[in-house]
């Protein structure tokens, strides 16, 4: 195994491994500072921040020969042998001026920068800058200019790494963003009329080490240090995205990607960066509500919902529904692996020939492919194949939504229970009223809808920063993840009552449950025990305990 | 020294000596016709690499070696640059050549596209040259007309075609991968290095870049042999294993402060003296010289004791200079101030930087800012340790940046401060008697009462 020596400590890396020097020394322990390189993109070697001193020892003899210069550590690649010197006097000194001169044409105006306390500027210059401010000029102009719909530009905050206008032309693929001028007077620019305007926008945020480059929804609404975070997934398509929901007393603020090289990479798209909003809309149902008057034939205007209690709610829901007789449930793909579950064995309990349909499978458009790799998916579902594969489980038979429809216009069904919990309105007047002569109709969704207007139980749904558990993307990844804020008051998530209504006892446990899954299902025998952050392949899993 | 009769500037004062009649008649495209019926492409490298040749752009590096760096047996394209962007403050040398005997050069960049097995070669022309572009363009359509450009040339499987590209006026285009990225099209921020251009240039193919004097050399190379370009010039230094001598003859731009400003020819090797005397008529008014630029601004600053420095490839670096670069000497006379000389440098180099590397970005711009502070009457002497700093600290030497750039903006600022500290101190300390010797840092926050 190659060894390369970081400050005199020799690490082994992988005999195929192509690392350059940043990324050697980091598993070394040694963070070698850096703005312009970016694992997701194209080396510019231009911030010169990552200088380091490198040799090489010699296989044979132990001698080590040294490079008699400066080398920026993101452009010199590690072989065997390859010695690297982070600490050194004159990599300190060669920091401290590219702070100086970074520093320069700065305004320094962190007190009122949105990037403040996640800022690499700062972080490098309390770590690796000198006190003392040399260059006796005073730019302190804070200019800005929209670049795009969501993106605002602060001019004189940018350090040139160019990260943003690599991503644009390397990932995203549209090129919108330049560089204009020459020397000091550089400004990222657009060309006029041609404006940031792309799905994958937002990640130029994220890439921007400094506060040059500022996100419209999230500029000024909180400071980063009272953010919490929480590793989670996005439910905005099947693609499944690691993000993390960054939130503060049950609040959302923003999501960001979270590094995942067999889904997203470093990026998200803005339809998911911006998907958040639908959890704090006031028009969320926020209470269970029974149906004051039951009518045949019930429609929008009969009768009136009445509040009732959770724990109530767990009772009388599984009496309604066993007085009705004959149980037809949709599992909503918005679920995860363990609700589906648990949705399947309360309606098994209640009536052991329920009728199991997959939920309805919202599709937009076509898949929307990116020249850096990334998809958004056309199905704006997070988990079809873990619902899919949990139904399959009671029901081999993979019944879908429109199958569950027929079955209830045929009249073979007198009770339907319908997960949903869509973001987006799902669900027209005509299909729903196909459900118009059920004795009992559960409705569990985030808002109203046609069928809600007709439902009998209409329940809250939970959106996704609420839930805990297992999504299955569209590769058959398997991503396990916690929930990251608390439901609005009122709102029990799907998993809280199904727990219930299975007569377990405490709080709910997803863990538990995805174990008695993976103890029980070949399928899911992959979810057995602690998941890598990154999530696990169910199939290739299922591949190797066969 | 024996009379030295000019050879690259023969056609200089011919009538009509840019057509190619005149030059076919001077002697011009035999010797491109006998390599083409004799020679391998392998034999034209040899002889360059036996002739000693040295790049003449201002890097000196061995033209036939570069070429050997090409790989062998390349399946796809390889291209042949030829750098006309003659920035270099101070340098006209490529625009006489052009101007003035075009075929030369186009002879020269037939012979060396043959020996590179390049089957296209780019001239980037600077945009200030439209004359050059004219009798430059003028003469490749002649070439095509006569056969020597065009597919087969002279009945041989060479086949050779000629794009002149005019740039748009900015000093990074002649940095070669400068040049390169700008003739795809893109903005000229040069390329980290490796891969080489020999290796992966442009469109990402093999690619040699080469000076348009180097070009005219390999044509004189070829006509008058590899021997009587050997036998001008310095040979190499016996005790320097590393030095390759400077051979040939060269174009030397003299300009500034002498009664006859012009682009001279001479055996590499003249001292400044004798270029300044013999062909300039000495400095102006009867002047003295205060200092000698030896190859264009971004080689730094030569004294009036150290004129008797030989201007070949490794004598201006023995008194602390960068090289020999373009060759072209301007002289300041001694009534010039050094100050005012290294703020015209800086706003040069601010002006000219590509703003890619932070130090050259920032350092080119503080640097300009602090002379203009100097000249303003409010300079500090602790300023001049500060310009020193980042004169010895940016560029591709320290390994702070990509190109050489800020190099070519750090040796000025080096050199004047070095050698003539006396009189920027001497100007500090008269313009600003009452702050010269302040040291305290910038307070950050002063202007904040201002809000």
């Amino acid at each position: 195994m190659p060894v390369v020596i970081v400050d005199g400590q020799e690490i082994e890396i992988g005999a195929d491994e192509r690392l350059n020097c940043i990324e050697a020394a980091r598993r070394a322990g040694k963070e070698i500072p850096h703005y312009c390189w970016h694992p997701g993109l194209s080396v510019v070697a231009s911030c010169r921040m990552c200088l380091i001193e490198t040799g090489q020892r010699d296989g044979a003899t132990g001698k080590i020969t040294m490079v008699p210069k400066l080398v920026p550590g993101c452009q010199t690649p590690v072989k065997d042998g390859t010695v690297i010197v982070t600490e050194s006097q004159l990599v300190k000194d060669s920091r401290a001026r590219v702070e100086e001169a970074l520093l320069i044409d700065h305004p320094i105006d962190c007190p009122i920068c949105d990037k403040a306390g996640e800022c690499l500027l700062q972080d490098y210059h309390f770590e690796h800058g000198q006190p003392e401010r040399r260059a006796d000029l005073h730019p302190f102009t804070s200019r800005k200019r929209d670049v795009g719909p969501t993106v605002t530009l602060f001019v004189d905050r940018c350090i040139m790494c160019t990260r943003c206008v690599r991503f644009t032309r390397e990932v995203s693929g549209t090129g919108e963003l330049m560089v204009t001028s020459r020397g000091a007077k550089e400004e990222i620019d657009v060309f006029p009329g041609f404006p940031l305007d792309n799905k994958l926008a937002g990640n130029v945020v994220d890439l921007c080490p400094v506060g040059a480059l500022g996100d419209k929804d999230f500029l000024y609404q909180q400071r980063v240090w009272f953010l919490k975070r929480e590793a989670n997934v996005c439910g905005g398509c099947s693609a499944g995205c690691s993000i993390h929901t960054e939130h503060n007393q049950d609040t959302v603020y923003r999501l960001k990607p979270r590094e995942n090289p067999h889904v997203n990479k470093w990026w998200i798209c803005d339809d998911g960066r911006y998907g958040w909003h639908h959890l704090h809309d006031p028009a969320r149902l926020l209470a269970a509500g029974r149906r004051a008057t039951v009518a045949r034939g019930h429609d929008a205007a009969a009768g009136v919902f009445e509040t009732v209690e959770w724990a109530d709610v767990v009772t009388r829901l599984r009496a309604d529904l066993k007085a009705a007789g004959r149980l037809a449930v949709a599992v909503s793909p918005m679920l995860t692996v363990e609700e589906a579950w648990m949705l399947c064995a309360v309606a098994r309990s209640i009536d052991p020939e329920a009728f199991l349909a997959v939920g309805h499978v919202p599709v937009t458009g076509e898949d929307q492919a990116f020249p850096g790799g990334f998809t958004i998916r056309a199905e704006k579902c997070p988990n079809r194949l873990g619902v899919e594969a949990v139904v399959a489980l009671f029901d081999p038979q993979s019944r879908t939504w429109g199958d569950l429809v027929a079955h209830v216009e045929a009249g073979n069904a007198d009770a339907a229970w319908i997960t949903a919990g869509y973001p987006a309105p799902w669900i027209d007047d005509a299909t729903a009223g196909s459900f118009g002569g059920l004795s009992q109709l559960v409705v569990q969704d985030l808002f109203d809808s046609p069928l809600a207007a007709r439902a009998t139980w209409r329940l809250p749904a939970a959106g996704f920063a609420e839930r805990a558990g297992t999504w299955v993307n569209v590769a058959h990844r398997a991503q396990v993840f916690e929930q990251a804020i608390r439901p609005p008051a009122g709102v029990w998530p799907e998993g809280r009552l199904l727990w219930n209504m299975l007569g377990r006892r405490g709080l709910y446990d997803p863990v538990a449950v995805r174990q008695q899954i993976a103890g029980s299902a070949a399928a899911f025998a992959a979810l057995a025990g602690d998941l890598p952050a990154t999530g696990i392949d169910l199939r290739l899993q299922q591949l190797a305990t066969s | 020294m024996t009379p030295f009769k000019p050879v690259l500037l023969e056609a200089v004062g011919v009538p009509d000596g840019h057509s190619i009649a005149s030059y076919k008649a001077r002697g011009g495209y035999a010797p491109l016709e006998k390599t083409l019926a004799e020679k391998q492409p392998v034999d034209v490298v040899e002889m360059v690499k036996a002739s000693g040749l040295r790049g003449r752009g201002g890097a000196g590096f061995s033209t036939g070696l570069k070429w050997t760096f090409l790989p062998k047996d390349h399946p796809g394209p390889i291209y042949l640059c030829v750098n006309a962007d003659e920035s270099e403050p101070g340098t006209f040398n490529n625009r006489i050549l052009m101007e003035d005997d075009p075929h030369q050069v186009i002879e020269g960049i037939i012979l060396s596209s043959y020996a590179t097995r390049a089957s296209t070669a780019y001239i980037y022309l600077r945009y200030e040259y439209p004359h050059s572009w004219h009798r430059l363009q003028g003469a490749i359509d002649e070439a095509y007309a006569a056969g020597y450009l065009g597919k087969n040339i002279r009945g041989t499987s060479f086949s050779l075609d000629i794009y002149l590209h005019r740039g748009a006026a900015a000093y990074i285009c002649g940095e070669e991968t400068g040049l390169i990225e700008s003739l795809e099209g893109k903005r000229a921020w040069p390329r980290i290095k490796p891969p080489f251009p020999a290796i992966e240039g442009l469109f990402r193919k093999p690619t040699v870049v080469n000076n348009i004097e180097t070009m005219a050399c390999v044509a004189q190379i070829a006509r008058r042999g590899v021997e009587w370009f050997k036998s001008i010039g310095v040979p190499a230094d016996p005790n320097n294993p590393r030095d390759p001598g400077s051979y040939g003859p060269k174009l030397y731009c003299l300009s500034g402060h002498v009664e006859k400003p012009g682009c001279y020819e001479a055996p590499l090797g003249i001292t400044a003296r004798q270029l300044i005397d013999q062909f300039g008529g000495g400095v102006w008014k009867g002047r003295k010289a205060k200092a000698v630029i030896p190859g264009g601004i971004s080689m730094g600053l030569m004294t009036e004791s150290e004129l008797d420095t030989p201007l070949d490839f490794a004598g201006p670096g023995k008194v602390g200079c960068l090289g020999l670069g373009t060759a072209a000497v301007v002289v300041i006379d001694d009534q010039t101030s050094i100050v005012d000389f290294l703020h015209n440098s800086c706003r040069f180099f601010a002006h000219e930087s590509c703003g890619q590397c932070t130090p050259c970005r920032e350092g080119t711009s503080w640097s300009l800012r602090m002379l203009e502070r100097i000249k303003a009457g409010k300079g500090r002497l602790k300023d001049l340790d500060i310009l020193l700093e980042l004169g010895q600290t940016m560029g591709m030497m320290p390994g702070s940046t990509i190109c050489g750039l800020a190099d070519g903006a750090a040796w000025p600022i080096k050199n004047a401060i070095k050698k003539f500290r006396g009189e920027f101190e001497d100007h500090i300390k008269r313009t600003n008697p009452s702050g010269w010797m302040v040291t305290d840092p910038v307070p950050a926050l002063q202007i904040v009462g201002a809000h």
